[in-house]
């Protein structure tokens, strides 16, 4: 019997955030440990898995299939295609980025640790569910960690705001998503929530056009999807750094994930019918998003919206229906959720040096963290799209589905790249150079090793994509290769 | 040596590349070391330039390219990492090999963090060597933008007072510039299915009647051709474009203003010659003229504007506007003619284009001089105001003669090499712009106005007490960056054959 991977990489953390639960509070080293070692596990296991994963092949691999609840057609159901293995291998970046730069947390790390173990065995979950069901409990199982680190260890001012905020959203979309699976459940007349058996089961195109927007802009809502994005930026930037490059890096995409999933692949007709729509939303996420961006005088509210753009090509990306598009939109989930999280690791160790993030009151960082402001320029040229590097290789493929369907799209998102270059500039310039201002130089000091192995590691991969573009696209083409065989594209 | 063989571009194009990786592994404060090595990592690739120089053999026939290197890179959108050369980007890599290396020397004035300064100015060279060999539209776009970078933060960190407005500015304008190109190659791309330029030239061009989304093909080429065009005609920069220059240009640090003049406008001259030219010979002819319109227009205002500053760095960079609104002039004739069947004007075209190659390689050598040459006075006397000094030439009488030197280069005097191209320039562009070429002979006059203002106000007249003992004379590391410079302007003056030919050579094929 083969290993099974996946059930390995999404209940390892889950048993071991229970163990840390169990532990006494004392024992910081002991938790900070256990959470190191599964962190560290979790990547290895998803580099394996990618690594693994036979391209050429395609499909879904590393399948395992149990029965849950027979009589309702709900089964133990995993397996993941081509963008499944890269987005379980992005996660797998970002839970150990992530618990690297918590090490230093001192505020109840044990239930800290615990619930980022939570948030990282839900998001192995979804990027791994064949079972619809199984998706949705996955999915769900991500709230309550989600909201309590937010209120618990948020930033103070406004952790409760955010967190409500985020929560209720969030819930709020995914009941609609539910009531739309639950339609396709009954429609198909297949009681089952397979979804390789739904993929196939034909479902009337009218009824795909009416359930469509339920799902697709339910499961949108966690991927910000205009004009159901603002709980991102609030949630964001009120949540602690992990936090945050959790929510923006993984979450974001474990939304759209969904959406493709159960609305794009379940539902393609209704994805046709509704492309126009999405492409509208999708044009206002990513020029809205970029112009509120370069307004924003808090530090980590630029990147909360700056996701909120970028997170717009992908549903761009998805839109176009073609193969440049959806190749553009998985490189794109791949890519944002390293720069994203890259950028909020480096909001963080500024904050937790400064204690402010009013871009006015910062300013001549690089003399104390020099690494930290390297990282953040590259994540910078990467938002801004600059060839070379990975956001570049993503953008590129999806203007290109755009200039297939609706020119116009193109046209129009590609004015964000100017605003983008513009407003990470000046964040660049005020925050690391300059003057330092007399007020926060009493704190500053280096980022620590960990913080530094963080920024390089995302930073190198990053320039990697963005220079060999190959290492990654395969596995993207290889899943496109799947969905358009279900939108009947070529 | 197999490399060396197999692979000649790409060990030319990244070996300032590794340079830089390499010295982001020296401690910061190994100055000296620093320095040596982004010397040397500079002077490898012109040494390596050179023996390409020797080994090219011209292509004769049109759109057939020497060294040829060509991989899968992008597959999924039909990109890949194709470079080749012709002899218009085997002179143009023999400028930027040429020009990094004596900019690099300059730049061992700076004091401060010399380390990133260098990393970036060997990136800087990789980028513009891309541009200059790629084959491949993205390939193209992706060195394109990637220079900028490096650019931006050279001015943003080591340069003058306004620096900050100033890297910004440039760095927007080109970007929002090259936005439209970005649309354009994409909409290109997704026509032909592919970004290889080679393969591009011959599909695109010959895309005729019909509509693409919707809209007639003609008038879809008519707003891409604009949209490659006004990427460019804000790098060159052709006027009304060029406002994003004096600033850059005067709060550059010198190594940087060297480089951004010598090579940096030529990015634009070279686009229009290698993308604009082939992949829109119709649209080319058909807007020529508005092309040449506004080219004279930055002959004169650049001039008028040069004659018109007090601060001796910006004389020196609206003097670029000028010189380099001949190379559009010339090039714009070209595309003009290449519309036509007459053998006289096709003879024109061919000298007009030749002139503008040539033009772009010589104001390479001058501009990087003039720059060199404020940036030596303004490491002294720490000003640039023409009206502070005055009478230079009684304690400075060997920099006062260099000075004198290529400004007369510059201002285009017989025997030196500014001449040889600006006149072929108007000889060629005479029987198809007759109107215009009369005009841009007003900017002529003008050039001549500016350049001898400098002069007196410098050097001649009542010597300027203050400056008595403060003053040194130029030193040997400056002599050294600065004596192959003047070399070339008089080899070039006098026997320019050993680049016309090569120009010439590939020139002939186009028409």
């Amino acid at each position: 019997m083969p290993v099974p991977l996946l059930s390995i990489l999404a209940l390892t953390p889950l048993a071991a955030g229970i163990i840390v639960l169990l532990l006494p509070a004392e024992k910081r080293s002991l938790i900070r440990g256990i959470a190191f070692a599964t962190s560290l596990f979790t990547l290895a296991v998803s580099v394996i898995i990618f690594f693994r994963f036979d391209t050429t092949a395609g499909g879904y691999q590393f399948i395992e299939k149990m029965n849950w609840l027979p009589a309702l057609g709900i089964s133990y159901h995993m397996g993941v295609d081509g963008i499944g293995a890269a987005m379980e291998l992005m996660a797998g970046i970002v839970v150990f980025s992530g618990v690297m730069v918590s090490w230093r947390v001192e505020d109840r790390p044990r239930e800290f640790f615990a619930f980022l173990l939570f948030l990282a065995a839900s998001v192995f979950g979804v990027f791994a569910s064949l079972d619809l069901f199984q998706l949705f409990f996955f999915f769900e199982l991500a709230v309550f960690p989600k909201y309590l680190m937010i209120v618990m260890w948020g930033s103070p001012k406004t952790r409760e705001y955010g967190g409500m905020k985020l929560t209720l959203y969030l819930f709020l979309g995914s009941v609609v998503a539910l009531i739309g699976v639950l339609a396709v459940y009954f429609t198909s007349g297949l009681r089952s929530f397979d979804m390789l058996a739904l993929e196939q089961a034909g479902l009337a195109l009218e009824f795909q056009r009416a359930w469509f927007l339920v799902i697709f802009v339910g499961f949108g809502v966690l991927g910000g999807l205009f004009p159901f994005h603002s709980w991102a930026p609030d949630g964001h930037v009120a949540a602690p750094t992990a936090v945050s490059m959790l929510l923006a890096g993984v979450e974001m995409k474990v939304g759209v994930f969904a959406a493709l999933r159960a609305g794009l692949m379940l539902l393609p007709e209704g994805m046709r019918y509704w492309a126009p729509l999405i492409l509208v939303l999708a044009t206002i996420n990513v020029v809205y998003g970029a112009f509120i961006a370069m307004i924003q005088k808090d530090f980590k509210y630029v990147i909360g919206f700056s996701s909120v753009s970028h997170m717009g090509l992908v549903f761009i990306g998805f839109a176009t229906l073609t193969r440049e598009g959806l190749t553009g939109a998985g490189l794109q989930m791949f890519s944002h959720g390293i720069m994203t999280a890259l950028f909020f690791a480096v909001v963080g160790m500024v904050y937790d040096r400064t204690h402010t993030r009013d871009i006015r009151e910062l300013g001549g960082l690089f003399r104390t963290m020099p690494i930290a402001m390297l990282g953040f320029v590259i994540g910078g040229l990467v938002s801004m799209g600059m060839p070379g590097f990975s956001g570049f290789i993503a953008e590129m493929p999806i203007y290109m589905g755009a200039w297939q369907t609706a020119p116009i799209v193109a046209i129009i998102s590609a004015l964000s790249i100017v605003i983008t270059a513009a407003y990470i500039l000046l964040v660049v310039r005020r925050v690391f150079f300059g003057e330092t201002p007399e007020g926060i130089r009493a704190g500053l000091s280096d980022i620590s090793l960990m913080d530094k192995i963080v920024v390089v590691l995302l930073s190198l991969i990053l320039i990697v994509i963005g220079l060999f573009p190959s290492v990654l696209v395969p596995w993207i083409e290889a899943g496109v290769r799947h969905i358009l065989v279900l939108t009947g594209g070529a | 040596m197999n490399i060396l063989s197999a692979h000649p571009l790409s060990l030319i194009l990244f070996l300032p590349l590794v340079g830089a990786v390499v010295l982001l592994a020296f401690p910061a404060a190994k100055v000296k070391a620093i320095r040596g090595v982004a010397l040397v990592a500079s002077l490898i690739p012109l040494a390596l330039t050179l023996v390409l120089w020797g080994s090219y053999r011209a292509a004769l026939t049109v759109g057939e390219f020497k060294f040829v290197e060509n991989y899968p890179w992008f597959t999924s959108i039909g990109s890949s990492y194709h470079l080749g050369i012709d002899g218009v980007s085997l002179v143009m890599l023999l400028l930027t090999t040429l020009l990094t290396p004596l900019a690099i020397m300059t730049s061992f004035n700076i004091k401060e963090r010399v380390k990133a300064f260098m990393i970036l100015f060997l990136v800087l060279e990789t980028g513009m060597l891309g541009v200059f060999m790629a084959l491949d539209l993205v390939l193209f776009f992706l060195f394109w933008e990637i220079g900028l970078v490096p650019m931006y933060f050279l001015i943003n960190q080591w340069g003058g007072e306004k620096r900050n407005y100033a890297s910004l500015k440039f760095i927007l304008f080109t970007m929002g510039g090259s936005l439209g190109l970005l649309l354009a190659i994409q909409m290109i791309g997704v026509v032909c299915g592919t970004f290889d330029l080679v393969t591009i030239t011959a599909s695109w061009p010959a895309l005729q009647g019909g509509e693409l989304f919707g809209i007639p093909i003609a008038t879809v080429k008519a707003i891409a051709f604009w949209a490659f065009v006004v990427a460019f005609a804000i790098k060159v920069p052709v006027w009304p474009f060029h406002t994003w220059l004096p600033d850059a240009h005067t709060e550059a640090p010198t190594g940087g203003s060297m480089v951004l003049a010598g090579v940096l406008l030529k990015l634009g001259g070279y686009g229009f010659i290698r993308l604009v030219l082939p992949l829109f010979p119709a649209e080319s002819a058909r807007f020529a003229s508005w092309l040449a319109a506004l080219a004279t227009a930055a002959i004169i205002f650049g001039a008028l504007a040069a004659a018109a500053q007090t601060d001796f760095k910006r004389l020196v960079a609206y003097s670029s506007i000028n010189h380099m609104g001949f190379v559009v002039l010339g090039i714009a004739a070209a595309a003009w003619a290449g519309g036509q069947t007459n053998p006289t004007l096709r003879e024109s075209a061919v000298i007009a284009l030749n002139g503008a190659v040539l033009q772009m390689f010589n104001h390479g050598l001058t501009a990087a001089g003039m720059f060199f040459l404020v940036g030596v006075l303004y490491d002294r006397a720490h000003t640039r105001q023409l009206a502070e000094y005055g009478g230079l030439f009684a304690i400075l009488p060997v920099y006062g003669a260099i000075l004198v030197f290529i400004s007369m280069a510059s201002l285009g005097l017989p025997g030196l090499n500014g001449f040889v191209s600006e006149f072929m320039i108007v000889r060629g562009v005479w029987p198809i712009f007759t109107l215009f070429i009369a005009l841009a002979m007003i900017g002529l006059l003008f050039t001549a106005v500016y350049v001898l203002k400098a002069l007196k106000l410098t050097l001649h007249g009542a010597l300027n007490e203050k400056w008595v003992g403060k003053l040194t004379e130029i030193s040997r590391r400056e002599l050294v960056v600065i004596i192959p410079l003047m070399l070339l302007v008089v080899i070039i003056g006098w026997w320019p054959a050993w680049i016309l030919n090569l120009i010439n050579q590939t020139v002939m094929t186009w028409f």
